[in-house]
């Protein structure tokens, strides 16, 4: 390449002279949204197999039969509080307010519990009554959906758990904000899904 | 109680699961437990473990992990090809009454066990080891997005691997052909362990492939080097952006279908059982909205080793690319419209069978109109034909007749008559070993210099070349006629013996593939005896076109001493003709991120859970995902990832360079 | 799309793109009515037409995802040069398709092979 002819342009440049850093964890927040539309998808299937099977009910039970609306109003209703108490600690962050962050994670963990909590027993008592997910095409793809749902939210509250303890010990520095950036993105993602499900799988199970 | 501990413990895992009454299992195991113990004991005498270990195991550079992909499919190609030439050669001898030389039981396991490796562990290693070594290199970046990552993704393909390989001698494979369909993989007509290996070691495997994608996606979007715009990056990271888009919005379907089926087994949900308003052809649906993208998974990126090479070594600038970049892109796109070509005979009607068979034969024009980009490439060019130009000439004639048979077979009705049959296989593999191997060989063979510093051998290449390539036709040129008389795949014994000369010619095929193979292997062997005589100082032995033969053969850890500017769509062409001249001083530290031993750590966690859960061995299903949740918490616990090559050490091995570069003259 | 999205600024974005106090409040405020209203069209059975009812549920839960992508997720075109976006339609088109091409190429089959199981009905 030397012998080359040194010919027109020698003024043209070919590098940086100075060494060209990428913003470390520049590519997280679009990686992590990438990871969260193929987590989309895996819902998608999961709606799919309820599209599908919802209506195979194997002379068991029915949607009308097993869901009380009340009770899936009040978990929506968690679920939406701690997006909006998520959204705070968010907003706390950006202040640089370690102890209001944590604050505001500590109380969207509530409503993390509680939804779970309250879809648990909304589970056992399903159980109970003999609509186990064994039971019919329907119920699998219920509990299938459902309950992937609310892994999700478990997956989620533990990584929160972990996440506090990390601000705890480092503060909110910058790879702590981006963490909690993605958790951001996670928790609101799940409520974004949870709308299809309460539509979907309650709503138009009810209707059907 | 004794009984019921040891139920405990092993789950059901017993001595008679062991294939001890195989005669021929038996036989590999000794001979594969001889060559591990062998390898096992080569490294431990040379001392090379501790090397291993830090220089590739725990390596987060994108390079070496490119490499130790290539080494996987490598190996695996070897197992996926001896249950290839088992199964040829039992259907070639299985005749006027002869039941062959393998039962049922093991007959059904190898042709499994075949498609699974070939497509999980061959092709997926293969084109991601491909991709993750040239991607970087080829955007002017440093590394990937997330070089941590990247390791675990490649551990997790190779816990995938330690799974299917398990099977051959702990227990047994699933016997359902490598899509599983239920009911028969369902837990009442296959109760045995063998799906379950399946399910478990694709999911391991899954999981691997997603995040790689994730991971090659942001780099191609995130780290380009300054002034290369989407339009100016070559066309194999164009369709390596295709391909992992098309792997992180297709793997997820496979994960999710695989835990329902799972769940069937498991659990005892009813999905895809035959009642309780279960459907089993749900899974059929499913399974084909991801088998379907998964098919250009692996084909587009050769596409784009067939547009590098053809342009490189006809001394030209691609013809068309831009329309070669659309091309890709609708490709990408179709591929999710087509999936029910894969089950027309399932009876959904003729408008959702005239759909999809329309759709089907759509996307054939774009794979046509890059046909002619190529050949137009090619017209009144200076063709140099190397090897790599070898392999893509033959890909180019062999895979047109893979295509037009493929179009045959998008036409509903004469699908009624070729569904299942010898026709279907000889078609696919016509277009994966026409396309997606000669691809991989053309590849190998083009980028090898750039790896290891100098070339393959190219006497034993071209003697690989034509086995490969004669072999092939023999192999599956009959298959097509046989599918046309009406013989159905995965068939063990037959009864019309008119039809043996077929298998025998078809067998014959595949010996001069094992020929092929084994050539590659002497390939590797005598290049790396003779690498004195095969080196390439320059770093850009073909006159190439692109930046990643603008630096080093092999690259430095830091792939370019500084980051390179773009101006055109062949940089490194347009710098050559420009008067480009390396710099000499200046260099600065740059930053690089650490190895990192827990890839591996979550892996073998992994494969521990997956052998728990498939052997019913709670209690280690139950401690390996504490500790793979442990260990990925505690990975997040260590904030200092990185560190910086000192400008001295920079300076240092770039003088070497220069020293060898001067005496080359 | 150019040389552009590498340079430090990237950060600039994500720092920038985590909303205001009143853009969640906004967001709030509306997802609530957009829940509430579905819960008492279905429990009260509002609308004699169960068809009707359906549609709007689900018009209803389109409008609330969008509010909850602008107001929660921060999507806008801009955000990582738009490949955000970019990711995000292309995963609906694949959602969409994934969806319904499921529903109407399973229903095809058992209208065709199963014409006796009424209970398999497709969606409403």
């Amino acid at each position: 390449m030397a012998s080359t002819a040194i010919t027109a342009d020698t003024a043209a440049v070919f590098h940086l002279e100075e060494e060209h850093a990428h913003a470390e964890g520049g590519s997280t927040m679009l990686g992590f949204w990438l990871y969260l539309m193929s987590d989309c998808l895996i819902f998608a299937m999961l709606f799919a197999a309820f599209g599908v099977l919802g209506g195979n009910y194997a002379a068991g039970p029915a949607p009308k039969d097993l869901f009380d609306l009340g009770l899936v109003a009040v978990n929506t209703t968690m679920l939406l509080l701690s997006s909006i108490t998520y959204g705070f600690a968010m907003l706390t962050m950006d202040k640089g307010r370690v102890g209001a962050t944590q604050g505001w994670l500590a109380v969207t963990m509530l409503f993390g519990l509680a939804f779970l909590s309250i879809e648990l027993s909304e589970f056992a008592h399903m159980i109970h009554e003999g609509a186990t997910p064994q039971r019919s095409a329907f119920l699998s793809s219920f509990f299938t959906l459902v309950g992937t749902h609310g892994l999700h939210v478990t997956f989620g509250i533990v990584w929160m758990v972990t996440l506090m303890v990390q601000v705890a010990r480092h503060g909110l520095i910058e790879a702590n904000r981006r963490r909690l950036m993605c958790l951001s993105m996670f928790w609101h993602f799940l409520d974004v899904v949870w709308i299809g499900v309460f539509t979907f799988v309650y709503l138009m199970g009810t209707l059907r | 109680m004794p009984e019921t501990l040891t139920k405990f413990i092993f789950g059901r895992l017993t001595l008679e699961s062991l294939p001890l009454h195989e005669p021929i299992v038996v036989g590999t195991f000794i001979v594969v437990a001889l060559g591990g113990l062998a390898v096992l004991a080569a490294i431990t005498y040379f001392k090379l473990w501790g090397y291993l270990w830090r220089e590739w195991f725990t390596s987060v550079d994108h390079k070496k992990i490119g490499v130790m992909y290539m080494a996987l499919g490598l190996v695996m190609l070897l197992r996926g090809f001896s249950d290839a030439i088992m199964m040829r050669l039992q259907q070639a001898i299985a005749f006027n009454g002869s039941e062959g030389y393998l039962n049922a039981h093991h007959y059904d396991q190898i042709f499994t066990a075949h498609g699974v490796i070939m497509i999980f562990f061959v092709a997926m290693p293969f084109v991601t080891g491909l991709m993750n070594f040239v991607v970087p290199l080829q955007i002017g970046a440093r590394d990937v997005s997330f070089p941590f990552l990247n390791n675990f993704s490649f551990w997790m393909t190779v816990g995938g691997a330690i799974l299917v390989m398990a099977s051959l001698f702990v227990g047994e494979f699933a016997r359902t052909g490598w899509l599983a369909y239920p009911p028969l993989s369902g837990i009442n007509y296959s109760p045995d362990v063998g799906v379950d290996y399946y399910i478990w070691a694709l999911q391991v495997a899954g999981v691997g492939t997603t995040l790689s994608g994730i991971n090659l996606i942001c780099t191609i979007i995130k780290m380009r080097a300054p002034g290369m715009t989407m339009m100016r990056m070559p066309v194999f990271t164009w369709t390596s952006l295709c391909t992992n888009i098309l792997i992180v919005a297709s793997f997820p379907v496979l994960t999710a279908v695989l835990t329902l089926l799972a769940l069937d087994r498991y659990v005892g949900t009813n999905f895809f059982t035959n009642d309780f308003g279960g459907n089993p052809m749900m899974y059929v649906n499913l399974i084909w909205i991801w088998g379907h993208p998964e098919v250009y998974i692996l084909i587009l990126p050769l596409f784009g080793v067939f547009s590098e090479v053809t342009s490189t070594f006809s001394g030209k600038r691609l013809f068309g690319y831009t329309s070669m970049v659309y091309a890709t892109v609708v490709i990408t796109i179709l591929s999710y419209l087509v999936w029910l070509h894969h089950f027309f005979t399932m009876g959904s009607g003729a408008s959702v069978n005239s759909f999809f068979g329309i759709t089907t034969m759509i996307i054939s024009i774009p794979t046509g109109a890059k046909m002619f980009n190529w050949l137009f490439t090619m017209y009144r060019g200076r063709i140099r034909f190397e090897l790599p130009m070898m392999w893509t000439v033959a890909f180019m004639l062999t895979f047109v007749v893979g295509g037009m048979t493929g179009v045959l077979l998008a036409v509903p009705p004469a699908d009624f008559v070729l569904h299942n049959s010898l026709f279907l296989i000889a078609h696919f593999h016509n277009v994966i070993i026409g396309g997606v191997l000669f691809g991989l060989f053309a590849g190998i063979a083009y980028w090898w210099p750039k790896a290891f510093g100098f070339r393959l051998d190219p006497f034993w290449g071209k003697v690989s070349f034509w086995c490969w390539v004669l072999g092939f036709w023999f192999a599956f040129m009959p298959l097509y006629i046989l599918g046309l008389m009406g013989v159905t795949r995965r068939m063990r014994v037959f009864d019309d013996p008119s039809l043996q000369i077929w298998f025998v010619i078809a067998a014959f095929g595949a010996v001069l593939i094992a020929a092929g193979i084994a050539a590659f292997l002497v390939q590797i062997f005598v290049s790396i005896r003779r690498r004195e005589a095969l080196a390439d100082h320059t770093g850009d032995p073909w006159d190439g076109r692109t930046l990643e033969w603008s630096t080093s053969s092999p690259p430095p850890a830091y792939n370019f001493a500084f980051t390179p500017i773009i101006r055109d769509n062949d940089a490194w062409w347009d710098m050559k003709k420009a008067g480009y001249r390396r710099p000499l001083s200046g260099f600065k530290p740059i930053h690089m991120p650490k190895n990192t031993g827990t890839g591996v750590i979550l892996a073998v966690f992994s494969v521990a859970l997956g052998f728990g859960l498939i052997w019913y061995m709670w209690w280690l299903a139950a401690l390996s995902f504490v500790c793979l949740i442990a260990t990925a918490i505690g990975h997040t616990f260590n904030y200092h990832r990185d560190f910086d090559i000192p400008a001295a050490e920079v300076a240092q091995t770039e003088e070497a360079r220069t020293t060898l570069l001067a005496a080359q003259g | 799309m150019s040389a552009h999205d590498h340079a430090g600024h990237d950060h600039a974005h994500g720092g920038a793109a985590h909303g205001s106090l009143r853009g969640y409040l906004i967001g709030f405020f509306l997802s609530v009515i957009l829940t509430a209203i579905p819960f008492w069209l279905v429990m009260d059975g509002v609308i004699d037409n169960k068809q009707a009812t359906a549609v709007i549920v689900m018009a209803f839960a389109v409008v609330q995802i969008i509010v909850h992508m602008i107001f929660f997720l921060h999507m806008n075109p801009a955000s990582e040069g738009g490949w955000s976006m970019l990711a995000l339609i292309f995963t609906v088109i694949l959602v969409v398709i994934v969806l319904s091409g499921s529903l109407w190429v399973m229903y095809h089959l058992n209208a065709n092979m199963m014409p006796a199981v009424h209970e398999m009905r497709q969606m409403p």
